[in-house]
């Protein structure tokens, strides 16, 4: 055991300090969410202002009023803020100087990540809900984003064609349906208008069954706009048994390790009652556990 | 102008706390070695300065407390600075030149492992503008070196390199506290702290004192064989607001060097005061310290940083390798305050 008593102590001072006409019209101002520069008597503008510039000369008395934003000279990021710090979470220190102005001041940044900051970003400036004429009127800045939300929304009626129709009708009662060539014999799935190879109209409708062949494969890792999905997950081209055409499908219910070109997949559906007119009906396609088709029996449809 | 020289020098090993110790307990062992060194005692002493802040205990006037490690009966000249103890020497070496006195001890004590130097560091800045946000003075540092990367001046591997040699040197300091042989690549595995500033970049926080005795004149060389003599001494400061400063540079330095003497010839060594790393960058070009000067044999203060005593210090590490005939001509350099505010810069020589 230490020889040597220790105890925890605090040290506060309650001081009060004078502000003056110069801090004191700056801080003021604040309350009233405006921000001041002051001029020095060669022309310049400081902000904070100061009673006196760098080369000793008194300032004038002539404030001029400046946009809330500005221009990040130099910061810092902080990943674990300290105690004293103005936020508990990660943020920026900077040296900002505020646009009309030629010193910088020193605040913190708002800006969620590090990725964001760099020297020369514009930021602006966000006002604290409550304003006791400090310099922490000023809650901090945050990034100004050089681009605009843009968004484009338009409203249309979709109608898929006879054809399509024929096979979303399908589906909503669990059957996958075809078009087929009279002539050449080849089943689409989805069926379209006409055959491709012969130009034949594919008038015929067939089904299908809900089991065929994986053909071709890719497992997505990366992530965009718009996915619906967590990656990584795998995407694949299915030939179901008796069609000439693959669909597309997610293959699931297997290491995706193990996903292989020629492997026997089912179709996964949705219970029966929440069937639409939707490919959705199926969740997905997973492995029957048959043997795997031969690559000769599915190589034209690669 | 009087020929005044260091004579003496004497530290405590810098350490992570030293517990057992009020401030006259630091003080006394430092001043009490730096006097017998050269034979003298207390009463042989014409003014006594100090260099303290009493921020680092939490205690008001503890600087007063610290004159009880000194024999004050009779009454002795004494003066303090809140300062590095360096600034106290700077004043001693103004007070020797009045002509009357021949002897000054000057001595610092930073005890900073009582509280949290980076936020008491704080109280440094600005108290309208800076202080209420709470910029630590790592965060300050911090702002500085992404100022110099930004500039194209230094990287991050530019940092690391200067720890790596100061900590390499500090194997052969037995004063050092944190010494070794460190990788460059690791330290740039290191988190940020306050980015780009990583923890090897910044300096240890440590406890110690230190004490110098100066002599004027044949007094100086009636004590020593080979006195340290004091050629030039200049103390510069810039503006306080960090938004009124180029950070990547120091004009400041460069004036107290040009001042202090520094182009009347080379020298062989300088021991700068630059607690972070990026801060010694600065200093070599600000003083036009090349490849040729090796820089903080010591390993300086990203080795010991005992607060308001590494300055000092750094005088005394110079003294030392004067006196022991290990080096001819140096550079000692202090700075205080925020981003390398001031800056104090001496030429010392031997006979």
């Amino acid at each position: 055991m230490s020889e040597i008593l220790s105890a925890p102590y605090v040290l506060e001072y309650t001081y009060t300090r004078s502000t003056g006409p110069v801090v004191g019209r700056f801080l003021e101002s604040l309350r009233y969410e405006v921000l001041e520069g002051v001029k020095t008597a060669d022309g310049r503008v400081l902000c904070p202002p100061l009673e006196y510039d760098e080369a000793g000369e008194p300032t004038t008395d002539e404030f001029v009023q400046l946009r809330p934003s500005g221009t990040v000279k130099t910061w810092s990021w902080v990943p674990k803020p300290r105690k004293g710090h103005p936020f508990d979470r990660p943020f920026a220190w900077a040296l900002i100087q505020i646009d009309g102005a030629d010193n910088a001041m020193v605040h913190a940044v708002d800006a969620g990540k590090a990725k964001r900051m760099r020297t020369g970003m514009r930021v602006r400036l966000r006002w604290a809900d409550e304003k006791h004429g400090t310099i922490r009127d000023i809650a901090c800045f945050e990034p100004i984003a050089s681009y605009l939300p843009s968004p484009v929304h338009l409203e249309y009626d979709v109608n898929p064609g006879k054809h399509y129709s024929a096979y979303l009708r399908g589906l909503q009662e669990g059957k996958l349906i075809g078009g087929r060539d009279p002539v050449a014999g080849k089943v689409y799935v989805p069926p379209r208008g006409a055959d491709p190879m012969t130009g034949n109209p594919t008038n015929d409708y067939v089904e299908v069954p809900d089991v065929g062949v994986l053909t071709t494969f890719t497992i997505i890792r990366i992530p965009f706009e718009g996915q619906k999905l967590k990656p990584p997950y795998c995407f694949g081209a299915i030939v179901l048994d008796g069609a000439d055409s693959p669909i597309y499908h997610l293959i699931s219910g297997v290491p995706h390790d193990e996903i292989r070109m020629g492997m026997r997949v089912k179709a996964k559906w949705k219970p029966q009652d929440e069937w639409e007119t939707s490919l959705e009906n199926i969740l997905y396609f997973e492995p029957t556990g048959e043997p795997d088709a031969s690559f000769d029996s599915y190589r034209e449809h690669l | 102008m009087r020929d005044v020289a260091i004579v003496s020098f004497s530290q405590l090993p810098s350490v992570k706390a030293i517990d057992a110790t009020d401030e006259p307990e630091l003080v006394q062992p430092v001043t009490s070695d730096a006097m017998k060194q050269v034979g003298l005692t207390q009463d042989d002493i014409g003014f006594t300065c100090s260099g303290s802040t009493d921020y680092l205990p939490g205690r008001p006037f503890s600087f007063v407390a610290a004159v009880d490690g000194l024999k004050a009966t009779p009454p002795i000249r004494e003066s303090h600075v809140e300062m590095d103890g360096a600034f106290a020497l700077y004043e001693a070496w103004v007070r020797l030149m009045h002509g009357d006195i021949d002897t000054a001890l000057v001595f610092s004590f930073g005890k900073s492992s009582l509280g949290s130097v980076p936020d008491i560091l704080n109280l440094q800045n600005d108290p309208y503008y800076v202080q209420p946000l709470g910029l630590d003075s790592i965060s300050a540092a911090a702002l500085q070196a992404q100022a110099m990367i930004d500039a194209g001046k230094a990287t991050e591997r530019d940092f690391a390199e200067v720890v790596a040699r100061s900590r390499k040197s500090a194997i052969d300091n037995p004063n050092a506290h944190i010494k070794g042989e460190l990788s460059v690549d690791e330290m740039l595995e290191e988190p940020y702290i306050s980015s780009p500033l990583r923890k090897s970049f910044c300096p240890p926080v440590s406890d110690s004192a230190a004490a110098v005795v100066l002599a004027v004149g044949d007094r100086a060389k009636e004590l020593v064989k080979r006195p340290a003599w004091i050629r030039g001494i200049d103390h510069r400061t810039e503006p306080h607001a960090l938004g009124q400063r180029d950070l990547t540079t120091s004009p400041s330095s460069a004036l107290a060097a040009e001042k202090a003497g520094l182009g009347h010839g080379s020298v062989d060594l300088a021991e700068l005061h630059a607690p972070f790393a990026h801060q010694e960058i600065i200093l070599r070009e600000a003083m036009g310290l090349g490849g040729d000067v090796n820089i903080n044999p010591s390993g300086g203060a990203l080795s010991a940083n005992s607060l308001m005593t590494a300055g000092l210090i750094r005088f005394g590490e110079v003294a030392s390798r004067i006196l022991s005939g290990g080096a001819r001509r140096a550079l000692a350099h202090t700075t205080n305050g925020v981003c390398l505010q001031h800056n104090l810069v001496a030429i010392l020589e031997g006979e």
